[in-house]
């Protein structure tokens, strides 16, 4: 049997289901960001009503919230790297799948320091 | 409802053409320069502090904008954010929205939400006072307050 082309750069198999994440933690992340500058502008309000909001992110629920929000943005950030690369590099498309697993890895590494950090100022006394 | 795709080669006006071949460049030199300077913002605020998320206050950003070079800098990620994600969201309403007064409602919508928050926060920014703290100088003990 022949071997199947490996489909196109964004139709079917790694590159479709990265474009799929790379657009839903993008929206995740634009949400976040309007709520974000909204809570940071309170500084300008007063200190009680900016210590009263941010205090809301201190909790364990929205601390361990911030490890998605963290792992939406590691891997949206080194993905887009490596759109960038497909988009720019001569060799990007013949090594995307490659680059995939680079990311992987990388966010791997970044998210194994981040988690047990996070964890230890959430739950740390 | 039929959903019509363009041919890609159809002829777009040499304007509109333009328009998104710099929207397209712009996602990729932004997004480039976001990487760097979000990890930068993560590890400064939520990373690096000694108790991390908690010890994000007012002192703390009274702290960090007293020096110019952390208002630049969360002024630069501000607008490069905003506009990335704002012109992110209107590729995905672009992409689904079947109905075309509601593909245009939601593009005036994000670049509405965007220029507003950009105009806020730039304000915010350049506006600051720590002076409204009256315990300010606990932090800042060197900062002169107009009495």
């Amino acid at each position: 049997m022949a071997k199947r082309p490996a489909g196109t750069l964004y139709r079917g198999k790694l590159g479709m289901w990265t474009w799929v994440l790379h657009r839903i933690t993008g929206v995740g992340i634009y949400f976040f960001l309007l709520v974000h500058i909204l809570d940071t502008a309170l500084v300008r309000v007063s200190p009680e009503a900016y210590n009263s909001v941010v205090a809301s992110y201190k909790t364990e629920i929205i601390g361990i919230a911030e490890i998605g929000l963290v792992a939406a943005i590691l891997f949206h950030a080194f993905n887009g790297i490596r759109i960038i690369l497909i988009d720019y590099w001569r060799k990007g498309a013949k090594y995307q799948h490659q680059m995939f697993w680079i990311v992987l890895a990388i966010w791997v590494i970044l998210m194994a320091g981040f988690v047990p950090r996070q964890l230890m100022h959430i739950f740390g006394a | 409802m039929a959903v019509i795709i363009e041919q890609p080669d159809a002829p777009r006006s040499r304007k509109g053409a333009q328009w998104e071949k710099r929207a397209w460049i712009f996602m990729r030199i932004s997004g480039f320069i976001l990487v760097f300077m979000i990890i930068g913002h993560l590890s400064v605020n939520l990373v690096l502090p000694e108790h991390g998320v908690k010890a994000i206050d007012f002192a703390f950003v009274a702290g960090k904008w007293a020096s110019p070079f952390w208002q630049v800098y969360d002024g630069i990620l501000l607008w490069l954010a905003l506009i990335h994600g704002t012109n992110g969201m209107r590729t995905l309403v672009n992409d689904y929205s079947e109905r075309e007064w509601l593909r245009k409602t939601l593009n005036i919508t994000l670049w509405v939400v965007a220029a507003t928050l950009i105009v806020l926060g730039t304000l915010v920014i350049t506006t600051f006072d720590p002076c409204i703290d009256p315990n300010v100088h606990n932090y800042l003990p060197d900062l002169v307050c107009k009495a």
